[in-house]
């Protein structure tokens, strides 16, 4: 080959690398920044007592009406799994359908030690492995500590869906972008719960700025032993769980 | 300078040429044809946060329904289902805050609605209430005998397994079969009423059980109980700690 045109095919691939370098130069900082100034003034958490919750699925329900989910049984921003933990150690995960009644009735069956529900939801982590993933800056946290996904720059790659440890993202069939639970972003801004707290029939689920002295966040967080999902992971998740069954991950 | 310059190569010069032109020209499309915000992630943020908190609200939130509705709220505030927001059963209704006479929420009136919470299921916290609904008063609308803003049983429950229902159907098939209740918890009526704030008894010692399992044990209900040495059998603890009182079973 003509060594002028390889010299110029070798600029250009210097010249496409070095502004690739740059771009990433200049994301790295904003991220840095957006999680240093985030965790002074508001910075919202979520509290869940297992204890409480009946399985009544009310707040999946108000969460796909009110964030316009689709209404198939496997896109969810928030679900609630059912626990059923036998005796040999065997441990069964189901999550409910909106229509709780339906349960199998299992009283009786004594090979069971325990049951109970879990509310689940994006934790909203203070150190999202889903935003790091991200190629081109598309899902990001807010400075009051929310994971939103920016719809017209995501290209649909699911990198943050298969990053995110807790599965709590999934690829909207519609616009065919990443989406998650945004704590009701717009619910939120305006001084309202989150729909799924607004419906909780026993305050399973609380909502709260985690750096407000008065609250009732922070006296779940007080009154509590609190847990939250896959510690070890070090995603330092927001949604603080009360009475958590050590089999659930 | 023009030494440097006439000493250079043509095909140099040239290139030279060239790469200030391609420089000029990257320049030019990343500064000013490339509109900024496509540049500048914090500018894409900003509008994503604008996009997202400008989304419609549907559930108005629990004040909204006071303003108009007070007689309900006020009641619904003191009993049972205080902590229920209108919006649980009546469904999203901002829009009808709204335009209150146009839009008009639902109403849940079919009885397959309140089992959605109140139907019998183990994995339910303990002393939850809960029916089953199709041998509890069947046929009949729930709102017909319990007011839904303001849920009293009619008559007070008779049947711990109203609230209890995992621990009675589990005594049921078990060897405890025959003992109510009330053999071993004394249960004040306040508990059926506010169930959290007056509590029942619990047996506090080893010689309760002894009354029927020990080998002396003189109990009408005691004939048919298997005995044990009630001085050494498990002496370091109360009995429950090995044995579920509401489901014993020997292996
Ligand atoms: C601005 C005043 C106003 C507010 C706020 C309001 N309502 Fe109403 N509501 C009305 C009026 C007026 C009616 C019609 C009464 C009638 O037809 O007798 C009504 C009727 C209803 C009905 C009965 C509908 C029917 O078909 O008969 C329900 C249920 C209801 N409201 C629920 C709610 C809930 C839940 C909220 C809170 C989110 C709410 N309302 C807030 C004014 C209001
Ligand atoms: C447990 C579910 C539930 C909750 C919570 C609830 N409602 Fe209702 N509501 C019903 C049902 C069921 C009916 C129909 C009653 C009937 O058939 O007589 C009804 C009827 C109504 C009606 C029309 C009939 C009437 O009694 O005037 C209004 C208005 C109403 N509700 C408003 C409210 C408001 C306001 C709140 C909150 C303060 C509220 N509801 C909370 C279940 C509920
Ligand atoms: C979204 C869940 C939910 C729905 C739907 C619901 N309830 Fe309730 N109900 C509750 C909760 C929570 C309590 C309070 C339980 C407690 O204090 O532990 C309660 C308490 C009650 C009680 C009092 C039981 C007792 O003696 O302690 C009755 C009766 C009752 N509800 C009837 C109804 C009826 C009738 C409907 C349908 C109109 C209904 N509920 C719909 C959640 C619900
Ligand atoms: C014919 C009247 C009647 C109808 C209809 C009725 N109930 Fe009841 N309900 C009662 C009475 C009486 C009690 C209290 C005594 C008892 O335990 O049976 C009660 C108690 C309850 C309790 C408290 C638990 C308990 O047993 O004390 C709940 C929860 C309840 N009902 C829910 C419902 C639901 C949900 C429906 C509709 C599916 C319904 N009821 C329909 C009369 C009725
Ligand atoms: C209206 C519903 C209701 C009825 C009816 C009811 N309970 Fe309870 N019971 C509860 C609730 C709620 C709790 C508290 C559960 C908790 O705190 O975890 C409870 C707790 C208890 C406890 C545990 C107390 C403790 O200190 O932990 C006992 C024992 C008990 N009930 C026995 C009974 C007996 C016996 C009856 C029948 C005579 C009965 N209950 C009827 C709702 C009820
Ligand atoms: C043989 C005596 C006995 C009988 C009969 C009995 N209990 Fe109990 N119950 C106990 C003892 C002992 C404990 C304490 C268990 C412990 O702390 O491990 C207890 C604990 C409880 C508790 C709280 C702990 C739990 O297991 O949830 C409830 C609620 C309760 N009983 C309800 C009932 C009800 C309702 C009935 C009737 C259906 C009943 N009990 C019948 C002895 C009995
Ligand atoms: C350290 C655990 C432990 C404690 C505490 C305990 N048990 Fe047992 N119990 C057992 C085991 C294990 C068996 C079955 C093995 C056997 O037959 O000895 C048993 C058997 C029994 C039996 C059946 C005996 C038969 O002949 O069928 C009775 C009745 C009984 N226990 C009652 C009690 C009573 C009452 C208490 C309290 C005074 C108590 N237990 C405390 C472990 C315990
Ligand atoms: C009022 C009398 C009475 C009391 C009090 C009582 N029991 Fe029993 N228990 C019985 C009778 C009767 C049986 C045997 C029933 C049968 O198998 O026919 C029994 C059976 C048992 C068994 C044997 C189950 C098996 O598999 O054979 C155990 C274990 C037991 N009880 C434990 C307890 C414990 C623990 C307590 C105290 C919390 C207690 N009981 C209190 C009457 C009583």
């Amino acid at each position: 080959m003509n060594g002028r045109r390889k010299f110029l095919r070798d600029v250009r691939a210097f010249l496409v690398s070095i502004s690739a370098i740059g771009g990433v130069l200049k994301l790295l900082p904003a991220k840095a920044f957006a999680r240093e100034a985030s965790r002074k003034g508001k910075w919202y958490g979520f509290g869940v007592s297992v204890d409480k919750c009946i399985g009544c699925a009310r707040c999946m329900e108000a969460c796909k009406t009110e964030n316009d989910v689709p209404r198939e049984p496997f896109y969810f921003r928030t679900w609630v799994e059912r626990y059923i933990i036998r005796k040999d150690g065997e441990t069964v995960v189901k999550a409910i359908e909106s229509n709780a009644e339906a349960a199998p009735d299992t009283s009786g069956d004594r090979s069971i030690l325990r049951s109970f529900f879990v509310p689940k939801l994006c934790n909203q982590c203070a150190d999202p492995p889903c935003v790091q993933v991200c190629p081109v800056g598309a899902t990001f946290q807010t400075g009051d500590g929310v994971v939103l996904v920016n719809v017209k720059t995501c290209v649909g790659c699911r990198y943050c869906i298969q990053a995110c440890p807790y599965g709590a993202r999934y690829l909207h069939p519609e616009t065919h972008t990443a989406d998650k639970c945004t704590f009701c972003y717009h619910r939120i801004s305006r001084d309202l719960l989150p729909a799924c707290v607004e419906v909780c029939p026993t305050q399973a689920r609380i909502f709260g700025d985690v750096n407000s002295g008065s609250s009732p966040l922070t006296r779940f967080r007080r009154m509590n032993k609190i847990h939250v999902l896959k510690p070890a992971l070090n995603t330092e998740p927001k949604v603080y769980y009360a009475s958590l069954d050590g089999e659930v991950r | 300078m023009k030494k440097i310059l006439s000493k250079m190569p043509d095909a140099l010069a040239r290139l030279l040429v060239v790469f200030a032109a391609l420089a000029i020209l990257g320049a030019f499309v990343v500064i000013v044809l490339i509109p900024k915000d496509m540049k500048d992630v914090k500018i894409q943020w900003a509008d994503a946060i604008k996009a997202e908190q400008a989304k419609p609200v549907l559930y108005a939130g629990f004040h909204a329904c006071g303003e108009c509705h007070e007689r309900i709220y006020e009641k619904k505030k003191t009993g049972y289902h205080r902590d229920l927001s209108c919006e649980t059963c009546h469904g999203p209704a901002y829009a009808h805050t709204q335009d209150p006479d146009e839009v008009k929420p639902v109403i849940p009136k079919e009885r397959a609605f309140c089992p959605l919470c109140h139907a019998y299921n183990p994995s339910r916290p303990r002393g939850f209430p809960q029916i089953n609904p199709a041998a509890h008063n069947p046929l009949k609308a729930c709102a017909s005998c319990h007011n839904p803003h303001d849920p009293k049983p009619p008559t007070t429950p008779k049947e711990c397994s109203a609230c209890h229902g995992e621990i009675a159907r589990m005594k049921a098939v078990s060897h405890h079969v025959q003992l109510e209740c009330t053999t071993c918890h004394q249960a004040p009526q306040q508990h059926k009423i506010s169930p959290r704030s007056v509590k029942p008894t619990k047996p506090q010692n080893r010689e309760f059980c002894g009354k029927c399992h020990a080998r002396d044990a003189k109990d009408r209900m005691a004939n048919n109980a298997p005995r044990i040495d009630l001085a050494n059998h498990g002496e370091k603890y109360v009995c429950w700690q090995c044995h579920y009182p509401h489901s014993p079973e020997v292996e």
